[in-house]
C-alpha cells in the first residue's frame, strides 16, 4: 500500500482541491448572504437547481462555461424567491430556506428526469497552467487544476478584497450589523440585501455546476448529497470570513478525497463509514468553531437573522 | 432624502387579523397549486390532468384512502416531534435521522432482544426501543445545543446522513438476511411483532399511536407549566431564564421528545410496513414533517389533518409516476411552493396594506 508516500499525500491534497471546490463556492455565497444580515438555508436547493442547469445546458450547448453561466441564473432564480419572501415580505427566514431546499430538491428531481444518468458531451479538463503548474508539489496541488477550480480562486480573492478594503464592502457589513445606522447614512438597506441573497444564490448555483460539470459530470437525483448543508456550517466555522473559508471547503474536500482514495486502495473499513465521515466532520468542525467563536468573539452579523423595517416616520 | 409622496406602505395590525387568519391560508394553498400548475405546463403536462390524477389516486378509491392513511402515519408522528421543537424555536429537522433509529433499534428489538416473546410484550418492547432510539438521536444536538451552544440546525441535519449510512451498513452486512440472495435486508420479523392492520388494508396500528400521542401532547402543551415553560422559552430565551425557569434541563427534555416521536414513526413503519429494515426506508418523512408541522402553526391536533393533507400530496405523486410515468418528485415540489404561499400569505394576517400619499394634499418640499 502507498500509505503516506510523498505521491500520496500531494495526489490528495489536488483531490481535496477538485472536491472542496463545489463546497467553497456555495459556502462564499452563504457567506456574501450573511453578511448582508440573511440566514438562507436554501443553499442545497439552490446548488442542486444549479447542478441540473449546468448539466443541461452543456448537453444542449457543449460548452461548460456556457453551463456554468445557466447554474449561476438557475442558483440566482432560486434564491430571489427567498429575497421576496424575506426581505420583502419579513416571512420566517429559516423556514423559508427550508422550503426553498425542498423545493429545489423536488424541482430538479422533476425537471432532470429526462436526463439522469445521460453523459454529457464534455466536462471541465484539467489545465496545466504555464510555469506555475512546473513548482514542485505546488504547481501538482493548486495549479493542475480544471477551469472552475480557478474561477473561484478568483472569486474567493475577489470577495476577500471586496469585503475588507472597498467602500461596497463596508456597506455590506453595515446592512449586516447595524441596518438602521446604515438606513441612516442613505443605504436601502432591503434593496441591497436582495442583491447579496441573489448573488449568493448565484454562487450557490456555480457551485452545483462545479459537481454536474466538473467532479461527477452529469446528472442524478440529489447529485450534491447535502454538501449544500455542509457549505452553510462552514461559514460559522470561517467566522464570516472569506479566507478561512478556503482553508474549511478545502479540509472537506479533503475528507471527501480521502474517502475515495482509501475506498480505492481497499482499506477494510465498511465504505459506509468512510461515508459518514464529512458529515461527522462537519459537527466536530462546528464544535470547534462555536467554541472559538464563543471565546474570541468573531462571531456572526449582528443582525443576521432580523428582517429590516424603518421606524414608521408619520 | 425626499420620502416618497405616493405609494403603498405597509402597516402592522395590532393583533392578528382573525378572519385573514382563516381565509389567507386558504388562498394561499389555491395559488401554490395554480404555481405549481404553471411549472407543470412549462414541463410539458397538462396540469389539470395531473392533479384531477393525483386527487383520484389518493382520495379516487378505497385502497388509495387507506394508503393515504398509510402515509398519513409517519407524517403525524414526525410532523409532532418536530413541532414540538419548534414551538421551543429548537429548528430540529433531524427527524429522518431520528425516525431512522427509532427503526433500528426497533428492528433490534424485533429480531433479537425480544425475538421469541409474544405480540405482547415484543411490541411495548419494539415502542421503547424506538422512543429510546429517536430520544438519544436528538439529545446529540440537544446536549451541544444546551452545553456547548452549537447550532442544532446543521448537526441534527447531519445526523440524519450519519443515520442513513448507519442503516445501510446494517442492511448490507451484520444484519443482513443471508437468504436474500444479495438483495440488501434484514430477514422478516417474527410474526408477532408485525402491527395489527385494521381489515385487509395496509392501514396499522401506528395511525392510532400517532392520534393518540397528538391528544397527549395537546394536552401536555396546553395545560401543563412544561408546555407554558417551552412557549416562553421559545419566545425570549432571557425572559424564560430571568423567570428562573431550567433552560438547559428543557432543551434536553425537548429534544429528547422530539427525537422520540420521530422514532416512533421509525417504528411504525419497519413494523407496520416493511416487516424488516430495508434500505430507503423514508422517502423523507422527517423532512415533510417541517411543513406538516409549520402549516399546522406547531398545534398537535392541526397536524392530524394537515399530516393527512400533505398524505394526499404524496399518496398522488405515487400514484402519478404509476399511472403517467411522472416522476413523484412532484410532490416534494407542490410542497415547497405551497410552503413558500403559505409564508408569504402570513404577513397578510399581521399587516395591511395602506396607500400613502395619495388622498393626502401634498405641498411642495413636504417630503424634508
Amino acid at each position: 500500500m502507498d500509505f503516506l508516500t510523498v505521491g500520496f499525500t500531494v495526489s490528495l491534497l489536488a483531490a481535496a482541491i477538485t472536491y472542496g471546490t463545489a463546497i467553497l463556492l456555495a459556502c462564499l455565497g452563504e457567506l456574501v448572504t450573511e453578511r448582508a444580515g440573511v440566514l438562507n438555508l436554501g443553499v442545497e436547493g439552490m446548488m442542486l437547481m444549479g447542478a441540473l442547469a449546468g448539466a443541461a445546458t452543456c448537453l444542449a450547448t457543449d460548452n461548460v462555461w456556457l453551463g456554468s453561466l445557466a447554474a449561476c441564473g438557475a442558483g440566482a432564480a432560486m434564491a430571489s424567491i427567498h429575497a421576496l419572501l424575506t426581505v420583502g415580505l419579513r416571512a420566517n427566514q429559516v423556514v423559508s430556506g427550508l422550503a426553498l431546499t425542498l423545493f429545489g430538491a423536488g424541482l430538479s428531481a422533476f425537471l432532470g428526469q429526462p436526463i439522469v444518468g445521460v453523459p454529457l458531451p464534455t466536462s471541465f479538463q484539467t489545465v496545466r497552467i504555464p510555469v506555475l503548474s512546473e513548482i514542485p508539489v505546488i504547481g501538482r496541488i493548486f495549479f493542475q487544476q480544471s477551469g472552475m477550480v480557478y474561477l473561484s480562486y478568483v472569486i474567493a480573492i475577489v470577495l476577500w478584497f471586496y469585503i475588507a478594503k472597498t467602500r461596497g464592502g463596508l456597506r455590506l457589513r453595515a446592512i449586516g450589523e447595524r441596518p438602521e445606522a446604515a438606513d441612516a447614512m442613505g443605504i436601502n438597506v432591503n434593496l441591497l440585501r436582495t442583491w447579496y441573497v441573489i448573488l449568493g444564490g448565484a454562487l450557490a448555483g456555480l457551485g452545483g455546476a462545479a459537481i454536474s460539470l466538473d467532479t461527477n459530470p452529469g446528472w442524478v437525483e440529489n447529485i450534491t448529497a447535502g454538501r449544500g448543508w455542509i457549505a452553510v456550517a462552514l461559514v460559522i466555522f470561517a467566522g464570516w470570513n472569506p479566507a478561512r473559508a478556503l482553508l474549511g471547503a478545502y479540509l472537506f474536500g479533503g475528507v471527501e478525497a480521502l474517502n475515495f482514495k482509501l475506498q480505492g486502495v481497499g482499506v477494510a473499513v465498511s465504505p459506509f463509514f468512510l461515508n459518514m465521515l464529512p458529515y461527522l466532520f462537519t459537527i466536530l468542525v462546528l464544535i470547534l468553531a462555536t467554541r472559538q467563536s464563543a471565546r474570541v468573539r468573531l462571531g456572526a452579523p449582528d443582525a443576521l437573522g432580523i428582517p429590516y423595517q424603518r421606524e414608521d416616520r408619520g | 432624502m425626499a420620502s416618497p409622496t405616493t405609494g403603498w406602505k405597509l402597516e402592522r395590525l395590532p393583533a392578528p387579523s382573525q378572519r385573514a387568519s382563516i381565509i389567507v391560508p386558504f388562498v394561499s394553498i389555491i395559488l401554490a397549486l395554480v404555481a405549481g400548475g404553471v411549472l407543470i405546463l412549462a414541463a410539458g403536462q397538462n396540469p389539470i390532468a395531473v392533479y384531477r390524477a393525483m386527487i383520484d389516486g389518493a382520495l379516487g378509491s378505497k385502497s388509495g384512502i387507506a394508503e393515504t392513511f398509510v402515509k398519513t402515519t409517519p407524517l403525524l408522528l414526525t410532523g409532532l416531534g418536530v413541532a414540538v421543537a419548534f414551538r421551543m424555536k429548537l429548528w430540529n429537522i433531524g427527524g429522518e435521522g431520528q425516525l431512522y433509529l427509532g427503526a433500528i433499534f426497533a428492528t433490534w428489538a424485533a429480531l433479537y432482544g425480544f425475538n421469541s416473546a409474544s405480540g405482547w410484550v415484543i411490541v411495548p418492547a419494539m415502542v421503547v426501543a424506538a422512543l429510546v432510539g429517536g430520544a438519544l438521536w436528538g439529545l446529540i444536538p440537544g446536549a451541544l445545543r444546551a452545553y456547548l451552544g452549537v447550532n442544532e440546525t446543521i448537526t441534527t441535519l447531519m445526523l440524519n446522513y450519519i443515520a442513513i449510512q448507519l442503516a445501510e451498513w446494517l442492511v448490507h452486512g451484520p444484519w443482513k438476511d443471508p437468504a436474500s440472495f444479495g438483495f440488501p435486508g434484514t430477514p422478516q420479523f417474527p410474526d408477532a411483532a408485525w402491527l395489527p392492520n385494521y381489515g385487509t388494508t395496509r392501514v396499522h396500528l401506528g395511525l392510532i399511536f400517532g392520534i393518540v400521542a397528538a391528544i397527549i401532547l395537546w394536552v401536555m402543551l396546553r395545560r401543563t407549566r412544561w408546555g407554558y415553560e417551552i412557549s416562553v422559552m421559545g419566545e425570549s430565551d432571557r425572559v424564560a431564564h430571568y423567570a428562573g425557569m431550567p433552560t438547559k434541563r428543557t432543551i434536553l427534555l425537548v429534544m429528547a421528545l422530539s427525537g422520540a416521536l420521530c422514532g416512533l414513526a421509525g417504528m411504525s413503519e419497519v413494523a407496520g410496513i416493511g416487516h424488516q429494515l430495508q434500505r430507503n426506508l423514508s422517502p423523507g418523512y422527517g423532512y415533510t414533517a417541517i411543513i406538516v408541522a409549520w402549516v399546522a402553526r406547531l398545534n398537535p391536533i392541526g397536524i392530524i389533518g394537515v399530516a393527512f393533507g400533505l398524505a394526499v400530496v404524496l399518496v398522488g405523486g405515487d400514484q402519478l409516476q404509476m399511472a403517467m410515468s411522472l416522476p413523484a418528485a412532484i410532490a416534494p415540489m407542490l410542497q415547497g411552493i405551497i410552503l413558500f404561499f403559505l409564508l408569504g400569505g402570513e404577513l397578510l394576517t399581521r399587516y395591511r396594506l395602506v396607500r400613502i400619499g395619495s388622498d393626502v394634499p401634498v405641498t411642495e418640499g413636504a417630503g424634508d
